[in-house]
């Protein structure tokens, strides 16, 4: 299956300002995390995916399409969580929903079936005639959700989803977002400040940085590959001795204080010879964790990354 | 009672035409205005003047109802000619121009203020089509006020009169209904775009009104300081009115039955100042809109 987008040479600029530069990427998970820091480009990028910004080279695919020749088309493709408020105040919420769904294409009864479905689904059928101004804030993210799912999108832009909502809430739209992309029917492309958030819901992450990429990766790869990384904590005389004799099995080191080790150990070494080494060195081994890089540390070293490219 | 089910499910089911998606905008729009009371006696009340034309018209021709009214020969008195249907035009249009400040800022302002733009740009519809949607609100009220009941009683004098007149007075129909939609574009496209410009329901309203009487005051106080006419180009309603006098095939401005929008005498400006000016206001509405409808906006 080819990517779902396809980032090639994106560039964009506001003015002399360069925004997202020459940005090449694959994103092919069935849900995509956008993490960097504010001003990194991540709402650019969602809105140049939207057609909202022209590029200034390059381009990108959504599901095939490309974004500056098929723009209708993608649009069609797309479902849309904004970060801040959008609604519009004194409507009903089921009557904002269906006006959304009829936009995408929906004739009018099967788009009023689908809204009232879609308040159903994310928990707020019962105040689905209520005028949107005067929903609480939890529940305009929720309405948020209904439009941009009720017209059964392939792809979803979540832009910030669990922004400002208290912890139930949260885990709440987590939970909803979680089951949208266990269905299987629809890819997820979730921008988020919240690490945690990314890491609950998605298996793909994009980090960008000073509108570059700085880093890309699989998570469950990740994880996978973060199987083989221990850290231990030693007594005894760690003179260096201990450490170059485990180098010399192939596994990577970085000493730590107070006796604490991290290693990296290869395929189809056993944890067992650590252990006769460190006997052979008349070194103590007094704690041994399996450790993976979470994905605040995938973060933190592509925040240490110069100008952010890799 | 509807039982719906609490799951999600794409959507394979049939989509309308893109075409005619804009569509969707003024139903919901008219749905809205519907249930406003005060819109509704006010559009309703807008035809009475058409309705008083109308049975002047019927009234003229029918000898045996002058007869019971006992002012037999009073149908001389009465003629249907150009005064008559520019009247009509000008009473008609500044109907429109109260509906337009009314309904105008209800369109654009509540969409911008709530970031709602987003929304529907993000879907298979455009800004254009937006625009359109949201003008076609106003263009199918302002019509129903301005030339749909002044050609309506075109057609009833023509019956009335029969089919010479209408053939000798077909410049009365092409200059209403002409006239009345150069009216009707420039109040749609200056309402949207003080509506989007101000986001500000009330204030987009007054301000519309402003244009009009303050900028025409403005005009009028440029004139007697410099001693000129020129500033009769910030007159919308003068402009418009030697506009309308061109359409209709009149020669004199200054006496047209279009009450509010005559041109005194002697200030009478050349008729292609008055298209370019008109032109130069609808572009500057265009560039407005083009600057304010966006899905997102750029901070440079």
């Amino acid at each position: 299956m080819g990517p779902v987008i396809e980032l090639d040479g994106l560039e964009v600029r506001f003015g002399d300002r360069v925004i997202l530069k020459k940005l090449k990427a694959g994103l092919t998970g069935r849900s995509v995390g956008l993490l960097g820091p504010n001003g990194a480009g991540k709402s650019t990028l969602i809105n140049t995916l939207l057609g909202f910004h022209q590029p200034s080279a390059g381009t990108a695919r959504i599901l095939g399409r490309d974004i500056r020749t098929h723009a209708r088309e993608v649009r069609s493709l797309i479902g849309y969580m904004p970060e801040n408020d959008a609604f519009i105040a004194n409507m009903s919420g089921v009557h904002f929903v269906r006006l959304m769904a009829e936009l995408a294409g929906l004739p009018r009864e099967h788009a009023l079936e689908r809204a009232h479905e879609a308040f159903f689904y994310v928990g707020l059928g019962e105040v689905r005639y209520r005028a949107l101004g005067t929903y609480s804030l939890g529940m305009k993210q929720a309405a948020k959700l209904a439009q941009a799912i009720a017209h059964g999108p392939k792809l979803l832009f979540l832009d910030e989803p669990t922004n400002g909502l208290d912890p139930p809430a949260r885990l709440r739209m987590i939970q909803l977002i979680q089951e949208i992309r266990d269905r299987g029917d629809l890819h997820l492309l979730l921008s988020s400040h919240l690490l945690r958030d990314v890491e609950e819901c998605c298996d793909e992450v994009l980090i960008l940085k000073d509108g570059n990429i700085a880093a890309f990766c699989n998570l469950e790869e990740e994880r996978r590959s973060n199987r083989r990384f221990l850290e231990i904590e030693t007594r005894g005389s760690i003179n260096g001795c201990f450490l170059e004799a485990v180098e010399k099995l192939g596994c990577e080191t970085a000493p730590g204080a107070q006796g604490r080790v991290k290693l990296v150990l290869p395929d189809g070494l056993e944890v067992r010879r650590l252990y006769e080494i460190a006997a052979e060195q008349n070194v103590q081994i007094r704690r041994l964790n399996h450790k993976r890089d979470s994905l605040e540390d995938i973060f933190l070293k592509a925040m240490e990354a110069a100008d952010g490219r890799l | 009672m509807a039982v719906y089910k609490k799951t999600y499910r794409p959507y394979e089911g049939e989509l309308t035409p893109s075409w005619s998606r804009f569509l969707v905008i003024p139903r919901y729009a008219f749905e809205e205005l519907h249930r406003s009371r005060f819109l509704s006696v006010f559009f309703i009340s807008s035809f009475a003047y058409p309705l008083v034309c109308a049975l002047i018209i019927y009234v003229q021709h029918n000898a045996s109802v002058l007869g019971l009214l006992g002012v037999q020969g009073a149908n001389r008195l009465i003629s249907i000619n150009i005064t008559f249907f520019m009247s009509l035009l000008g009473w008609q249009s500044m109907m429109a121009l109260f509906l337009a400040a009314f309904i105008g800022p209800r369109q654009v302002s509540p969409d911008l203020a709530n970031n709602a733009l987003s929304l529907y740009l993000a879907r298979p519809f455009s800004r254009v089509e937006y625009v359109l949607g949201k003008m076609s609100i106003l263009v199918i009220l302002m019509s129903l006020m301005t030339w749909v009941p002044g050609l309506l009683c075109f057609l009833l004098e023509g019956y009335l009169e029969g089919w010479s007149w209408m053939r000798d007075n077909a410049h009365l129909a092409s200059g209403f209904f002409f006239g009345a939609w150069v009216w009707i574009l420039i109040l749609a496209l200056l309402a949207l775009a003080l509506s989007a410009w101000v986001k500000w329901r009330p204030a987009a309203g007054g301000l519309m009104f402003g244009v009009f009487f303050v900028a025409g005051a403005f005009g009028a106080t440029i004139n007697g300081v410099q001693r000129t006419k020129w500033g009769h180009l910030l007159n919308i309603s003068h402009l418009i009115g030697s506009v309308w006098v061109q359409l209709f095939g009149d020669t004199d401005g200054t006496t047209n039955g279009a009450l509010f929008f005559r041109v005194p005498r002697g200030e009478e400006l050349p008729l292609w100042c008055c298209w370019a000016s008109l032109a130069v206001l609808c572009l500057v509405c265009l560039y407005m809109l083009a600057r304010k409808i966006r899905g997102a906006e750029v901070v440079r």
